[in-house]
């Protein structure tokens, strides 16, 4: 087993895990961060995207021991107390969700996608979105929520910590 | 229409859990003591199993136990069942194949459960099941729709391969016509095949309290009532009073957890053998194996015209893939949810349908999104299409010409259904205007000055959703009534929460029902809550799919309301000192008709939980449950018009304008229907453009068996869309309503389909991938050149 120390939405957590552990089976087995979820083996469908350092990562594609260090938030961690971001208040007002499964990911994708390009076109939200997979919504409202935040005053997740 | 009532563009309630990573789905229930279950499955599509040797396993780190089919035939255990007894030909019986819930002597298909290692970690559940050996005898591999029929056999007692030979319609009219026709359309045409992918992969928790007797099973289902009957009644695990499902939020089904699988009866059953609570989650690879497939029919088709463009006849051959097993409800799908919707929105008067159904090596197939009537609507639209090519005609006019009439309602189709109402008109007008059909011709020159191809082409679809008045379905082999039930309840503070069988796992029932009984009770919307996917919760239930939650599961809790008024009507009338008959209700009061005299709902609901002053011979209490079983079928209907430019040097494809045009009759939510048209519209476009679940002919192994290798739609594949609708109310219900949830896919692959045909001048099968349609192009130049 392995100690691996890191912070997570904002508080110091150390967790015991076997080196083969993926860091998305720490959030969600060792921490009960059951918000990030997997629904591929392959990194294809991005339901497990968190941030990592601020950049928006697949919590499948690493192991848990690699994450030492590092500060991550997690869709948990994303809204101020009962204040929603901008992005999960996006979608909910334009239905850019549906069965809710993708939609951690979809969202953790979508407000790094706004730091790297505060007015992106629909096309390059699109283009952004290619390691999300969606089967409820079509994408139609996940792009419209997402072209409303960036209408928005969009803060960085990381700059509260 | 008040401010959260029917109509209503509300902002939905379970949205809050979802968007702050607080969703409770089954692989986010952890039991106490749990212990973690990995399959064995079978790398070969089709094998005896000669001997299945666990002792290394059992012996490996952590394994508690590890069970064969072998064990599971000496408990006893039952197996899974098809529920719908379809009957062939001459009344021939349909032939069932034994579906155990570990395979036991034989292996069908590639993925299927042969055993189960159950250990305490899931790591070491995993490492283990590399240890059991088993030793296969393999047979060959049944993959090959035309020739099944005369090869090996699937199950050995099982003749040909052959499920079941059914037919329905007038053969003699119907050849008749196409004897007398002025002109025949005739295709051959493949519903290509495909793998559901619900985001969330199915998982279960199977729990044993050794106490009570009571058994708890958490799973991914779209009808959890559903799942305790199949388990309790035929696969014999638990009484059905000793038996609680629970279907927490569920991340998306489109048919695919409608069914009753091994996985969530073994970890079941082998919770109580083995004495400890047992969870499996499903690896992505494993759902792309072992979830039911969908679609794969080939299919002849003739379509029969006189010289002005009435058809007059329509006649096809259909060979269903069902796969190795008969899933849950997989008998129906290609012969009362697909024969008898061939008639479309047309008044062709003599039609005549023959499926054969078939086994094969490969993964079951059974309903999805749409099951069966995508089928056949892309067999007729692609039909209508070809048609109006072959006599230059205009598709929009052919189809206009053959249309059902508002005046012809009730509609009865030569193919047994009674369509209730509809204006097919009035959507085809609406999406042609929409769509600019008339600028297309421009629009097409402009393209072509850019060297592009551009294809415009329409679908004129018909479904009949709201699943089902039991006497009819009974009369044509279900085994269960397809009713649903609601229960509404006050609390003495006048908070409502309500009940409903049907599950949400997407579609936003905790909104729109909650808009139901805003509306009918006149509650704000902030005071309800819905409940739905427990069985110990819940009232009964026969759950969601084909479109049938709001139709048939609305419905219920509406006539529930409407006792609720009954009820309060009485509890008023005493208050106010006045005649029942006299008493109005609207907008959450009842009223002395023609005074001020009043009492809220609140008030009448307090009386009724505090009877200090109350009507003698009257029940205390506000609480009431409806059944409802629907008259009819719904029919939703709708007219979609795609545009496509083609890359002639590449043979890619992009939509350019995705048109809409829905009747779903009464709207409660449009933001939410929009939503479901949106996510349809991206399925049905997956299907004709990217998706195909393809097995090697010869082993029968899976070549689509991930992401990296089965194209899902991702953003960049999909345009945005243009979505609006027309309404005529269902006539039958008490909401008007007819449903929304698989319009999309129904409606979608032949409009884009024939737009491609339009753009490059001849049909291309789906999934019309870039090299199809490049040969498509480039092929046909060729002829001309050699012409």
């Amino acid at each position: 087993m392995s100690e691996v120390s890191f912070k997570v939405n904002g508080s110091a957590v150390t967790v015991d895990v076997e080196p083969r552990t993926l860091l998305v089976d720490a959030l969600r087995q060792n921490l009960g961060l059951t918000g990030t979820h997997v629904g591929c083996d392959t990194s294809q469908c991005g339901c497990c995207v968190i941030h990592m350092d601020g950049t928006s990562v697949k919590a499948c594609t690493m192991l848990a021991v690699q994450a030492e260090g590092s500060a991550i938030t997690t869709i948990e961690g994303l809204a101020q107390g009962d204040e929603l971001h901008p992005m999960q208040a996006a979608f909910r007002d334009h239905h850019g969700l549906q069965c809710g499964f993708c939609t951690p990911g979809m969202i953790m994708s979508a407000v790094d996608l706004l730091q790297h390009n505060p007015k992106p076109t629909e096309r390059e939200i699109r283009e952004w979105l290619e390691g999300n997979l969606c089967r409820c919504t079509g994408y139609h409202n996940i792009v419209k929520a997402i072209q409303a935040a960036a209408g928005s005053a969009v803060s960085s997740p990381m700059a509260a910590e | 229409m008040t401010e959260h009532g029917i109509g209503a563009r509300v902002a939905r309630k379970e949205d809050k859990r979802f968007i702050t990573g607080h969703g409770r789905y089954t692989d986010d229930i952890n039991v106490p003591g749990q212990a973690y279950a990995f399959f064995v499955r079978s790398p070969l599509a089709h094998a005896r199993i000669n001997r299945v040797d666990t002792a290394a396993a059992t012996a490996a780190p952590g394994v508690i136990g590890v069970l064969t089919g072998a064990d599971v035939a000496a408990a006893g255990v039952g197996g899974l069942i098809c529920g719908w007894a379809v009957t062939g030909k001459g009344g021939a019986a349909m032939k069932a194949g034994a579906h155990p819930i570990l395979a036991h002597q034989k292996a069908r298909y590639v993925g299927d459960h042969v055993a189960v290692v159950v250990a305490r970690t899931y790591t070491q559940a995993r490492d283990a099941a590399e240890l059991v050996e088993v030793d296969y005898a393999e047979l060959p591999a049944v993959i090959d729709l035309a020739t099944a029929r005369d090869a090996t056999s699937v199950h050995d007692e099982i003749e040909r391969n052959t499920v079941y030979e059914w037919e329905l319609g007038d053969q003699a009219a119907t050849d008749a016509a196409l004897g007398n026709a002025a002109h025949v359309t005739t295709i051959e045409i493949t519903n290509n095949r495909l793998i559901p992918n619900a985001m969330e992969p199915r998982a279960a928790i199977g729990q044993y309290d050794v106490g009570t007797g009571q058994h708890t099973l958490y799973t991914t289902s779209q009808n959890p009532h559903v799942a305790r009957l199949v388990i309790s009644a035929f696969v014999g695990l638990a009484a059905e009073h000793q038996l609680r499902v629970v279907a927490p939020d569920v991340g998306g089904g489109f048919g695919s957890k409608i069914f009753i699988y091994a996985e969530e009866c073994v970890c079941l059953w082998a919770s109580k053998k083995l004495g400890v609570p047992i969870k499996w989650v499903a690896e992505r690879t494993e759902s792309f194996l072992a979830d039911a497939h969908g679609r794969d029919h080939v299919t002849k088709a003739s379509l029969a015209m006189d010289a002005d463009g009435t058809f007059t006849a329509l006649k096809v051959h259909t060979t269903a893939n069902m796969g190795a097993y008969l899933s849950t409800f997989a008998s129906s799908v290609p012969t009362y949810l697909y024969g008898t919707l061939l008639a479309g929105q047309y008044k062709t008067p003599a039609i005549y349908c023959e499926v054969d159904a078939v086994y094969t090596n490969t993964a079951p197939v059974d309903a999805y999104r749409g099951a069966g009537r995508p089928e056949a609507t892309y067999l007729i639209e692609t039909l209508v299409e070809t048609a109006a090519r072959e006599t230059g005609r205009d598709p929009a006019e052919l189809r206009r010409r053959n249309l059902i009439q508002p005046g012809d309602f009730p509609y009865q189709t030569p193919v047994a259904l009674a369509y209730d109402t509809g204006n097919y008109e009035a959507h085809l007008d609406t999406a042609l205007e929409l769509a600019d059909y008339n600028g297309f011709p421009a629009r097409k020159a402009e393209a072509a000055s850019r060297g592009k191809l551009r294809g415009i082409g329409l679908s004129c679809y018909i479904e009949a959703c709201g699943l089902a008045p039991s006497q009819v379905v009974g009369s044509l082999g279900a085994g269960v009534g397809l009713w649903e039930a609601g229960k509404v309840r006050f609390s003495v503070t006048g908070k409502l929460q309500v009940f409903t069988g049907s599950h949400s796992h997407g579609q936003g029932h905790e909104t729109t029902f909650a808009q139901v009984m805003a509306s009918k009770l006149g509650v704000h919307y902030d005071d309800i809550e819905v409940f739905h996917g427990d069985t110990d919760q819940t009232p009964m239930g026969m759950g969601t799919y084909g479109s049938r939650s709001l139709a048939v599961g609305g419905s219920a809790l509406a006539n529930a309301a409407d006792k609720i008024i009954e009820k309060g009507r009485r509890i008023a009338a005493h208050l106010l000192e006045a005649s029942e008959r006299d008493i109005d209700f609207a907008n959450g009061r009842f009223t002395v008709r023609g005074t001020n005299r009043e009492k809220t709902i609140g008030e009448v609901v307090f009386a009724a939980y505090v009877p200090h002053n109350y009507p003698e011979d009257l029940e205390p209490g506000m609480e009431e449950t409806a059944f409802y079983d629907p008259a009819n079928f719904t029919f939703p209907a709708g007219t979609y018009v795609c545009e496509v430019e083609v890359e002639p040097d590449t043979g890619t494809v992009e939509i350019v304008k995705f048109t809409a045009v829905d009747d779903f009759g009464k709207v409660v939510n449009p933001m939410i229907v929009e939503g479901q048209v949106h996510g349809g519209l991206a399925q049905g476009i997956g299907q004709a453009m990217l998706e195909n679940a393809v097995y090697d002919p010869a082993s029968g192994q899976l070549l689509t068996g991930s992401y990296m290798d089965y194209c899902m739609p991702r953003a960049d594949d999909v345009p945005s869309f243009d979505v609006s609708t027309t309404e005529t109310a269902c006539t039958h219900n008490p909401l008007g309503v007819k449903g929304c949830g698989e319009a999309g896919a129904i409606g979608s692959p032949p409009a884009l389909m024939n737009a491609i045909a339009d753009a490059v001048g001849t049909r291309v099968s789906m999934p019309a991938t870039p090299e199809k349609v490049w040969q498509a192009i480039h092929g046909s130049a060729v002829a001309q050149a050699a012409e």
